[in-house]
């Protein structure tokens, strides 16, 4: 949580920072809550906090994971009969389909509130007002499927974190590489993931991509 | 074929290699119901990979292993588990689940695989530590826990599901002469009621439990048989391994 509010409230200014000074120069001062919003809502939010998962709770993942591996816990549970999978492995990925989205709704308001509190500062803009034009240009189609796409994010990050660490059989240096690979490649698989949900988005909701 | 002539675990012409190592080469051992057998050997030669193989948590690459009379190495899932759920094992470091308490360590199995109430299996947990001497410890996480302590709560964990079959993986490495002593008083606790395989270096221990010494040599069973018979093997290491100090 820390992780993302810190980085939502940096990205919201950033943001608001770089637009404001092109969107006066053209008159278009106006729209700047609206595109703080939509570029929260639908990549911004998404695509940063999967990353950030992915550094944070992927690597924690993996490194777990091969280190119950490498102490021969992994052994343990399945000596007792237990099914390690089930145990270890299915709740995590649970937790990180559920939480993606969670945490990119977050993401979204702590982008949006920053944005709003520069825009406020900077130009006196009530709050009433921002989120009007804020909310002006965005529908529910702009907000719930790049949000829910989020879960498929939570699974790949997931799923790649455990087959890094439950797989691994190289001790103290295979949860160094679980960790690695846990990052690199769900990382990876994110982004072009992202590529292929966001044609998918367009096709199954055809207004947003106008 | 009786049930009582039935060997708790049989080895049949085991062999094991780890890409171009070859750890087991053509092992046969039988253990009797509720003998107890220690495996020596120098480091390296396969002990602790015997113990896995008849639990199955390697399979081998020829040979097969028997476990109340059930090919453990044609089984895969629910049948491999019921054998399984016959055996204990005490892993070398214990193997403590690090992100559970003792008592969650000990309730795992119990709520995984049996329909004990919470006070039913409060009841076996207390008696299991009680046993160990880890009664005051219940709450304590493994990182909190003496290396005697985990080998203790190790052994209660393996315990738990009272096993028909006891493998202990090195019980008294890394303690101190006193307290691998007092882990061996548990293990002759149970002698009486379960059939034990202890993979061991502490030949002192291990003459006071075992009924019969199983020695591997360079993944060869080299010798088998009663302690005292093995002093004058004709195989040097033998001879070594069983007569160290």
């Amino acid at each position: 949580m820390p992780l993302i509010l810190s980085s939502g409230i940096a990205l919201g200014l950033v943001i608001t920072l770089h637009t404001r000074s092109e969107m006066i120069k053209f008159g278009t001062s106006a729209l700047i809550p609206e595109v703080q919003c939509r570029s929260f809502f639908i990549e911004i939010g998404p695509l940063v906090t999967a990353l950030l998962i992915a550094g944070r709770v992927g690597a924690g993942m993996g490194a777990s994971l091969a280190e119950m591996r490498a102490t021969e816990q992994i052994d343990a549970i399945e000596a007792l009969s237990v099914d390690s999978f089930k145990l270890l492995v299915v709740p995590r990925i649970a937790a990180c389909v559920l939480a993606l989205p969670l945490l990119t709704m977050f993401m979204d308001f702590c982008g949006v509130l920053s944005g709003f509190l520069l825009e406020h500062f900077l130009s006196h803009l009530s709050l009433q007002l921002y989120i009007a034009r804020a909310l002006r240009g965005v529908e529910w189609s702009s907000f719930i499927p790049p949000t829910a796409k989020t879960a498929v994010f939570g699974f790949i990050i997931g799923t790649v974190s455990c087959f890094f660490g439950y797989t691994t059989n190289q001790g103290a240096e295979g949860v160094r590489r679980a960790a690695t690979n846990s990052v690199v490649v769900s990382s990876l698989l994110v982004i072009l993931a992202d590529v292929l949900l966001v044609k998918l988005i367009f096709i199954l909701f055809p207004e947003t991509a106008v | 074929m009786s049930n009582a002539n039935i060997p708790a675990v049989a080895l049949d012409r085991v062999s094991k290699a780890f890409g171009e190592k070859q750890v087991l080469r053509d092992v046969s051992l039988s253990v009797a119901e509720r003998e107890t057998i220690c495996i020596l050997g120098r480091s390296g030669t396969g002990k602790s990979v015997t113990l896995k193989l008849i639990i199955a948590l390697i399979k081998p690459d020829a040979g097969h292993i028997w476990v109340g009379g059930e090919d453990i190495t044609q089984l895969e899932g629910l049948p491999l588990s019921r054998v399984r759920r016959q055996m204990g094992f005490l892993f070398q470091n214990a193997a403590l689940f690090d992100f559970l308490t003792v008592y969650d360590n000990l309730a795992l199995p119990l709520r995984r695989l049996t329909r004990r109430s919470d006070q039913e299996i409060a009841e076996i947990i207390d008696r299991v530590l009680c046993q160990v001497g880890l009664s005051g410890d219940r709450q304590k996480m493994p990182v909190e826990l003496s290396g005697g302590m985990k080998k203790r709560a190790g052994l209660a964990r393996a315990l738990v599901l009272e096993p028909q079959i006891l493998l202990v993986d090195e019980p008294s490495s890394g303690l101190d002469r006193i307290t691998a002593s007092e882990i061996d008083d548990l293990l002759l606790e149970q002698k009486r009621r379960t059939t034990m395989i202890i993979v061991t270096h502490d030949v002192h221990g291990a003459r006071r439990i075992a009924d019969r010494f199983a020695v591997l040599d360079r993944g060869e069973l080299a010798a088998l048989g009663k302690p005292q018979d093995l002093e004058e093997h004709e195989n040097e290491t033998v001879r070594k391994l069983v007569t160290e100090a």
